[in-house]
Parts: structure tokens; C-alpha cells; sequence
């Protein structure tokens, strides 16, 4: 067995039964890694349950900064008896088990090339705690304070962040504190600690924060001044809408009354949900609403309204693996499609595909800017895996300068002056309307919203011409808005190279370190995230400029390849897909091992591997 | 058939108490068929804004799909419309009102749109008791698809083609009422002088006010066996009273207070009196309403008037909590918590 000494780089894993509290131990293990000045990322994999099934949480220390999910599992936390036979199984060989001896552990789960590490949990609690409850629940502080002596990490960090956790409640720090203890006392006194896998202390989190995606998102929303917020529940986007009613209690109550300056309204469905957004966005609020892909089928029609009609709108699609139910607590990037072009008829939909719960705080807070600038809806694509886990990022930055963009709404006094209105005249060229609020001005600037076809002056016609004229319109303020969407990064532009990868959302973690793999073996490939849709100019250049381009996507029918083909009319053969639909998050290996066993890579795969044998 | 509508007024023609003309109120020409109830209700509501000196831009009007829901074409043309998607006005509408609570709000819908398609939202508007008038222009049939049954339209009702309707049908008051709707009303579009008051009540009620209004379809279900045409209503109907809205300032006359009328007071100190006559009908007594409405269903007899009213209503503002100042009206200033409490935000992730 392998006992080298590795540090700072491993994958642990958590094998727990929901609903027993071990969520908030194995936050406090992944924190504890944070605290220690080591790049963390930890996964949630979760049923679609409440209490008693198998769950998972997965923790990956990366010295490297490397926050995309790792293969191989180095230590396994197995205290789940019905998941025990797939938990043993899923250790990578030379890893470690920890497990409650409590009892004995069964023949059947012994493997030769395993370390198992038993640490009588339940009895221990049994002995120091009354409460069976408690029982329960300190089973799990326990198995953190033997993996914080076997894996040398930081005593204090856990006792620091203990006191914090239960800040208000301090009736329950000795226990918690005490049960830290035991375990690591236990695990000292019959084991080698540390274990040749193991941490040290770094200084690489600098000033980073850690937190998820729906939670940025909902503060984005606040900042961005949104006063509105329906919603119909539905994992995993439910706690967007939990982030934004936690975040306005906090900061948009008027102290002295304690009246809201805000309201936020459980729907009956989805489709009022989105209705709901429109009627409050046509009257000058600032909405949103969010869901997944069953919600984004339901919202279609309000979408395909919001387009036609020109009504600003956001949507934070969380989404999550598809079709129809699908598996609801998995992660996958299978609605662009279905987002990008949602709704009957030529309809098309701004996108905004943040990668990091930074990127989800500042791009949801430019969504209300962009929804007003081009009257419209505009999406912002993200997943379970960024909604729903922590992700370690950059803080939260505002400019107190910045002013909200409320687009081209004409006021009372540019009425009463006698300025033109017509709710869809073209007046600037760049194919953006003015728009008035409803209750702007007594006899001035009224019309009639409505789904079917108007002229200019909003006045419904079935005139063929008229109609396409303001299809045509439409067309152009969509290619205006392309000019002025985010701009894709482009992370690495070396114009030797003949491929390219292109990639977008929580699949450029993975990426960017596939990219490094690929390095290792002299494989030199430029790269490009997506962060936008319509496509910025940038992105048809930069796919011009190669002979390959590999497009990384979580879903089976490679939906972004099929949008840029279609939009950007690039040729089908030159764009390879590397797909992942498993639900789980795509690894870094699973990219360099497609790319690398790509048929079309092969000649220079093997001049490349020749020349090094050389 | 001209479609010019004269642009010539009288000098002298009747303005109301903030200057406003009739014709202020009106909107395009009705495009719907000659004889549509449809356009009489259109009438009522022009009839009623303009006697109430409601300002046109401080009132929204709000629709879904269909025929009815064509109508706020016809009226209201310095009002903001919305002509939305098939079944969708209340989510609207909601979204509307969270969004400024200051203007009034007018939904009108149909049977098909309220009953079927919509009867979902329809539900939970009323639920969330939004300050706004629901119309349903009801005629019992699909008439901008050529005259399908509806879910309103009554057992036995027998539609153009010949056919009896096999399904029950949906009593929209009912409904209401058992929903919790503090203002339930039934009318008919032949009645202006029991529909307009109502209107005016409607208006003025702060909360969800419910106005089912059989309108007969003139082309699909006007013939003999329906029972929502023109001479079926009118030989069937029975008003629960006679309605009127006494407003805030006005004296109320001994004669207006006198004999069977009984004088309900709203939020802002106006009246709505009532010329009772139905005995033992309470309007203020849900089971009697609920009671009433179903005697006069056995007796074949529509119910008309206004059948429920809860004066105390909270509407969703209220229950929301949400500022005195409209939520539209909000900048910066108000709803950005800037860069200090961002900062104490990221220490918490640390």
C-alpha cells in the first residue's frame, strides 16, 4: 500500500443518512479546511428526500487551487449502514475508511487494499450524553474531531468555529465542544496521526469568501433593487428566493415602521410565477423569479409574452438533470436550449452564465440593467452544483457610484413637452422602444400591452408588413444588445495552438484544470468561457482563429454546440463535444480523457508523445 | 357601416367634478359583433369611471384572452392596458399591484378565461385578496372560436348547434364567496341601472371585488334552449336589491335612508345602499348569500345584485406588510444597502 506523504491534496467523503444533522458537521469540516488557508470545494449529493435515505457531501482539498470535483476518493467517512457496500467500494485503493466500531464491522465490507480506521462513535456518545437526540447528532461532531487528528488539522480552528456556529445558542458549545474532543482524543490515543494524507496550514484564501450561487444571487437581486420576488418552490433553485427574503429582512425594513420595501409572493405555479414578474415589471418594479427546468417549460408562454411584448423580466434558472422530473437533486446543463429559445414562434432570450457565486451576485444584479436597457427577459443559467454548494470566490464588491439603468422610460415631463410616443417607434436606430409607466401622465403616453401584433403606435393590426417590421425590429435590438453583452473571458490565447476548448458554468472548474492535464502531456489547447448569450463578436473570432474547438458541456445533445451552429453558423465538424450527464459534476479527468482519446486529436497527440520519447 | 366614431362634442356636453368629458373614458370602436353584451358592460364601465371623477391614468386595466378580454380596447383610452395571455390576467394583475398600490385596477376576463384556462389563477387572486375589480364578461360559450360550450354554461343549456350541454356548470359567485371573496356580485349587461352602481361599488371596495355579468354572445348562444341568451336572462332574472353607491361627501337623503333600504359603510365613509329585495337575504352573512344564490338556482331564477360584501377587507399590501410608498417609486437610496453592509456580508463567509 501506498504511504507516501500527501499533503494538501485529497478527497474525503462523508456517507451519512439524511435528516441526522450531519449537514452542519461536514460544513464545519470543509470551513475548517478554509480556515486553514487551503483551497476547499465541497459537494452536496443529495436524495430527493427529507429524512432516512443515503446522502453524500464531498470534500476536496486542493492545494493546486483546483475546485472543479476530483475522481478517487482518498479518506471515507462510512456511517451509513444501508450505502456501507457502494461506500467501501468507492474508496480508491491505498485509502482510508473511517467508520463506527461501535459494532463490528462486517466481513463483507473488508477490502485488502483499504486502512480502516474504526472509532467507536455511538458508544462514545452514549457514555458522555443522555439525550438520544443527542446521540445522534454528536455521533457527527465526533467523526469531525477524529478526522481533524487524523488529517492534522487545526484544534482551534474547530473550536473557534464551534463558538461561532452557536453564537446564540452557547448552551450547546461545551457539548459540541466536548464531543470534538472525544474524537480527536480517541483517534491520537489508537492511531498513527496524522496519516500520511494529510493538511498543512497555508496562506492561499487571501481574502475569498465561501458560499453558493442561489444565496449570490438573492443578495444580487437586493442590491440590484428588485422589489418583487414570486416564486414557486422547486429544488434546487427554492433557496434563491429564501436568500433574497433572508437578505431584505435584514436590510430593506424600515426600522421605525417596520414596513417592507419589498414583497415577495409563493405562487400557485410556475406560470403565475413569471406572470407575476411581467405585471410588476410593466409597472416599473423590479422583478424576478426563480426555478428549474420543469419551471422554465411552465414559464415558456410568459417568456414568449415578455419577448413580443417587450416587458423586462429575470429569470434565475437553476438547473438541474432533465427531461421532466428527471433527477431533481442532481446537477446538469441540459435547459440552454430550452432557455435561449423558450416560447412559439422566433423568439430569443438574453443568458447570463455566471461560473462563480461572485460572477451570480454580480451578473443577477446586471440582469435587472439589461432586462430595462432591452425591455426583455433575461435568464441567467445556473446549476445545482453552483446554486446549492459552496464554492470558494471572490468577495462581493459594489460601487456605491453605480446607478441603476432603468432603460428608456419616458417620464411625465418629456410627455407634457410634447416629445413622440410610440411604444414600439424605433426612434434611436438601435432598434430599443420607449416605454412608459402606467400612471405617468393624465391624457399622454397610455397604450395597450398585448401578445398579438400592433403597429408602432401599439395599436393592434394584422397588416403582414407591419408585423415584420417589428419582427425585424425586434431582430435589431437583439443584435444591439449582442454588441454590449459581457464580454467572454478568454482565458488563454496562444495563436500556435490549432485547438481550443470553450467552455461555461460550473464545467470550467474542471476545465481549467483538464487544460493544465493537457499541459502535463505538452498538449497545448487555447481556451474560452462563455458567460453570455447572444454570442459576443469575441467568440465566432475566437473559433474562427482554430481548427478544433472542444465544447465541455453537462448534457447529452451538446445544446451549447447546437446554439453556437446555429447562431453563429460555424460548421458542425469543427466543433467536438465533451459531455457529461451523469448528474455528478464533470471531473477534470473525464475532460483530459476525452479530448486526449479524441480520434481527430490523434496526430498530434502522438507527434507530441513521440518527440517527448525522443 | 362607418367605423369613424364623430370626433364633434357639444361645447356644453357634462363634465365631471376634475374636468374630464365622457368621452375622456371611452376607447377605440368595439370590433365585437352589433348587439354583443359585451360592449354594454364597455359602456357601464365608461359610464361608471366617468361619475366617480376617476383620473383615466391613475387606473390600470388588465385582460387575458377572448372576446371579453378584447373589450379594454373599447374603453379607457388614456388608461395603460394589458392585454395579456390566455387565462394569466390575475398573475398579472398581482404583479401589477405589488408593484404600485396606488393605482386602481381593473381586470376583465370571460367565462372560458376565468373558468377553465384560468381557473387557477382566478382561485388564487381571489386568495390573496387583490385590491381590484374582476369582471367576467360570461356568456356560456367559446365566441371567438365559434361558439364552444364553456364551463359556465349551464346543464341542459342547449348551445347554436342543437347540442344540450352534459356538464354542470360553474357558479363563478359561488365560487367566490366559498374562496373568500369579500365582494361578490352578479349582473347583467341588458341592466345598466343595476350594473353601473355595482361598478361604482366595486371600485370603491379595497379589496377583491368579483362582478359576474351574463353577457349573451349574439351570434353563438342567443338562440332558444341557452340559457344565457338575452330573453332567457331577462325572463329569469331576480335581483337580490337595488344597489347604489352614495358617495363619501354626499348627505344621505331621510328618503335614501328611509323604508327597506339598508346603508353598508365603506373604508372612506361613502355608502353603498341597498333597496332590499330579498327578506331574508343578509349580505353581510356569508351562508345566507351562499343560501340564496342556491334557492334561486333550484328555482331556475339568476340571482343578480350583490349577493356577498365584507366591508373589512385586508388586502394583500396589507397582509405583505409592504411600504406606504409604492414599491415602483423606489430608487437607490431606498432599496441598495450598499457597500459597508456588503462588506460585513463577505466577513460572514470567512
Amino acid at each position: 500500500m501506498n504511504q507516501d506523504i500527501k499533503i494538501n491534496d485529497l478527497v474525503i467523503r462523508f456517507a451519512n443518512v439524511n435528516g441526522t444533522g450531519s449537514a452542519s458537521a461536514n460544513n464545519m469540516f470543509a470551513k475548517a479546511v478554509y480556515r486553514m488557508g487551503i483551497p476547499v470545494t465541497p459537494k452536496n449529493i443529495f436524495p430527493s428526500n427529507i429524512q432516512g435515505l443515503p446522502t453524500w457531501y464531498e470534500v476536496r482539498v486542493s492545494e493546486k487551487g483546483y475546485l472543479g470535483r476530483r475522481e478517487g476518493i482518498d479518506l471515507l467517512v462510512a456511517v451509513n449502514a444501508q450505502s456501507m457496500k457502494g461506500d467501501v467500494a468507492s474508496v480508491q485503493s491505498g485509502g482510508y475508511l473511517v467508520y463506527d466500531s461501535t459494532k463490528t464491522l462486517s466481513d463483507e465490507f473488508i477490502r485488502e487494499d483499504l486502512h480502516y480506521i474504526g472509532i467507536p462513535m455511538m458508544q462514545l456518545c452514549m457514555e458522555h450524553f443522555n439525550d438520544p437526540r443527542q446521540h445522534l447528532l454528536m455521533k457527527n461532531v465526533v467523526y469531525v474531531g477524529a478526522l481533524a487528528a487524523l488529517l492534522n488539522m487545526e484544534v482551534e480552528v474547530f473550536e473557534t468555529l464551534i463558538r461561532e456556529q452557536f453564537a446564540k445558542k452557547e448552551k450547546l458549545i461545551p457539548g459540541n465542544l466536548q464531543a470534538l474532543h472525544m474524537g480527536i482524543d480517541y483517534a491520537r490515543k489508537h492511531f498513527n496521526c496524522p496519516l500520511p494524507v494529510r493538511m498543512e496550514r497555508r496562506d492561499l484564501n487571501g481574502n475569498k469568501i465561501m458560499t453558493d450561487g442561489n444565496n449570490a444571487c438573492g443578495l444580487g437581486a437586493v442590491y440590484a433593487g428588485a422589489t418583487v420576488g414570486s416564486w414557486y418552490p422547486i429544488t434546487p433553485s427554492t433557496s434563491v428566493m429564501n436568500a433574497f427574503e433572508k437578505w431584505c429582512h435584514k436590510l430593506r425594513v424600515d426600522k421605525e415602521t417596520g414596513k417592507r420595501n419589498y414583497a415577495i409572493v409563493q405562487a400557485e405555479d410556475e406560470l403565475a410565477a413569471m406572470g407575476m414578474v411581467l405585471g410588476a415589471c410593466w409597472n416599473g418594479a423590479r422583478a424576478f423569479t426563480a426555478t428549474s427546468g420543469p419551471g422554465v417549460s411552465l414559464m415558456s408562454e410568459f417568456l414568449g409574452l415578455s419577448y413580443f411584448a417587450e416587458i423586462p423580466a429575470v429569470l434565475i434558472d437553476v438547473q438541474r438533470t432533465g427531461p421532466s422530473t428527471g433527477m431533481p437533486t442532481r446537477t446538469q446543463q441540459s435547459d440552454i436550449l430550452s432557455a435561449a429559445y423558450a416560447s412559439h414562434g422566433d423568439t430569443k432570450h438574453i443568458l447570463l452564465i455566471p461560473s462563480t457565486p461572485t460572477e451570480c451576485f454580480e451578473m443577477t444584479a446586471l440582469s435587472f440593467d439589461l432586462a430595462e436597457r432591452y425591455q426583455t427577459a433575461v435568464i441567467i443559467l445556473i446549476d445545482l452544483d453552483l446554486g446549492m454548494n459552496d464554492h470558494l470566490c471572490d468577495p462581493f464588491q459594489w460601487d456605491h457610484s453605480k446607478r441603476y439603468d432603468r432603460g428608456k422610460v419616458m417620464s411625465a415631463e418629456e410627455l407634457e413637452a410634447g416629445k413622440v410616443f410610440g411604444r414600439y417607434l424605433d426612434v434611436d436606430g438601435d432598434g430599443i422602444p420607449y416605454r412608459t409607466i402606467p400612471g405617468t401622465h393624465p391624457t399622454k403616453g397610455s397604450f395597450f400591452t398585448r401578445g398579438s401584433s400592433r403597429d408602432e403606435y401599439a395599436r393592434y393590426t394584422e397588416d403582414g408588413d407591419v408585423y415584420a417590421r417589428n419582427m425585424n425590429r425586434l431582430l435589431k435590438k437583439w443584435e444591439t444588445a449582442a454588441t454590449e453583452m459581457p464580454e467572454p473571458e478568454i482565458v488563454h490565447n496562444d495563436p500556435r495552438n490549432k485547438f481550443a476548448v470553450i467552455y461555461f458554468g460550473t464545467s470550467s472548474y474542471s476545465a481549467q484544470e483538464a487544460l493544465d492535464l493537457l499541459t502535463e502531456d505538452d498538449l497545448n489547447l487555447n481556451a474560452l468561457r462563455l458567460v453570455s448569450f447572444p454570442f459576443h463578436a469575441k467568440v465566432k473570432e475566437f473559433i474562427d482563429q482554430h481548427e478544433h474547438v472542444y465544447i465541455v458541456e453537462q448534457n447529452r445533445d451538446a445544446q451549447m454546440r447546437a446554439l453556437l451552429m446555429q447562431e453563429l453558423g460555424i460548421e458542425g465538424s469543427k466543433l467536438k463535444s465533451v459531455l457529461q450527464f451523469n448528474g455528478m459534476p464533470i471531473t477534470a479527468a473525464y475532460i483530459h480523457r476525452c479530448i486526449v482519446s479524441d480520434k481527430s486529436f490523434i496526430p498530434q497527440y502522438e507527434e507530441v508523445s513521440l518527440a517527448k520519447m525522443a | 357601416m362607418t367605423y369613424a366614431r364623430p370626433s364633434f362634442r357639444h361645447p356644453q356636453i357634462a363634465r365631471n367634478d376634475i374636468g374630464f368629458s365622457k368621452k375622456d373614458y371611452e376607447g377605440a370602436l368595439s370590433t365585437l359583433c352589433a348587439g354583443c353584451g359585451h360592449d354594454s358592460i364597455s359602456a357601464a364601465i365608461v359610464q361608471a369611471c366617468f361619475e366617480m371623477s376617476i383620473q383615466p391614468h391613475r387606473l390600470a386595466k388588465l385582460s387575458g384572452i377572448g372576446c371579453s378580454s378584447k373589450t379594454p380596447t373599447y374603453f379607457l383610452g388614456n388608461s395603460h392596458g394589458f392585454n395579456s395571455v390566455h387565462g394569466r390576467m390575475p398573475s398579472v394583475a398581482t404583479g401589477a399591484i405589488l408593484a404600485n398600490k396606488d393605482l386602481i385596477y381593473l381586470g376583465v376576463s370571460g367565462d372560458g378565461d376565468t373558468a377553465s384556462i384560468g381557473m387557477g389563477q382566478f382561485v388564487h387572486a381571489i386568495r390573496r385578496n387583490l385590491n381590484m375589480v374582476y369582471i367576467v364578461m360570461n356568456n356560456g360559450c367559446y365566441g371567438l372560436t365559434k361558439g364552444q360550450d364553456s364551463a359556465t354554461a349551464d346543464e341542459g343549456s342547449v348551445n347554436k348547434s342543437g347540442a344540450e350541454n352534459p356538464f354542470q356548470g360553474i357558479d363563478l359567485c359561488g365560487l367566490g364567496i366559498e374562496l373568500g371573496a369579500q365582494f361578490v356580485a352578479r349582473s347583467f349587461s341588458g341592466d345598466k341601472t343595476q350594473l353601473i352602481p355595482l361598478i361604482k361599488a366595486a371600485l370603491k371596495h379595497p379589496g377583491f371585488a368579483l362582478i359576474d355579468v351574463i353577457s349573451p354572445c349574439v351570434t353563438f348562444n342567443n338562440n332558444a334552449g341557452s340559457t344565457k341568451s338575452y330573453d332567457y336572462t331577462r325572463e329569469h332574472m331576480e335581483a337580490t336589491a337595488a344597489v347604489d353607491l352614495v358617495p363619501m361627501k354626499s348627505e344621505i337623503t331621510i328618503d335614501q335612508a328611509g323604508g327597506t333600504v339598508e346603508l353598508i359603510k365603506l373604508h372612506d365613509e361613502s355608502h353603498i345602499a341597498l333597496n332590499k329585495l330579498h327578506r331574508d337575504w343578509d349580505p353581510m352573512d356569508k351562508i345566507s348569500a351562499l343560501r340564496n344564490l342556491h334557492e334561486a338556482r333550484l328555482r331556475d331564477e339568476i340571482l343578480t345584485g350583490l349577493i356577498y360584501l365584507d366591508p373589512n377587507s385586508r388586502d394583500l399590501h396589507a397582509i405583505l406588510n409592504t411600504s406606504d410608498r409604492p414599491l415602483n417609486q423606489m430608487a437607490e437610496n431606498d432599496l441598495c444597502p450598499g457597500t459597508e453592509a456588503l462588506e460585513k456580508i463577505n466577513q460572514s463567509y470567512r
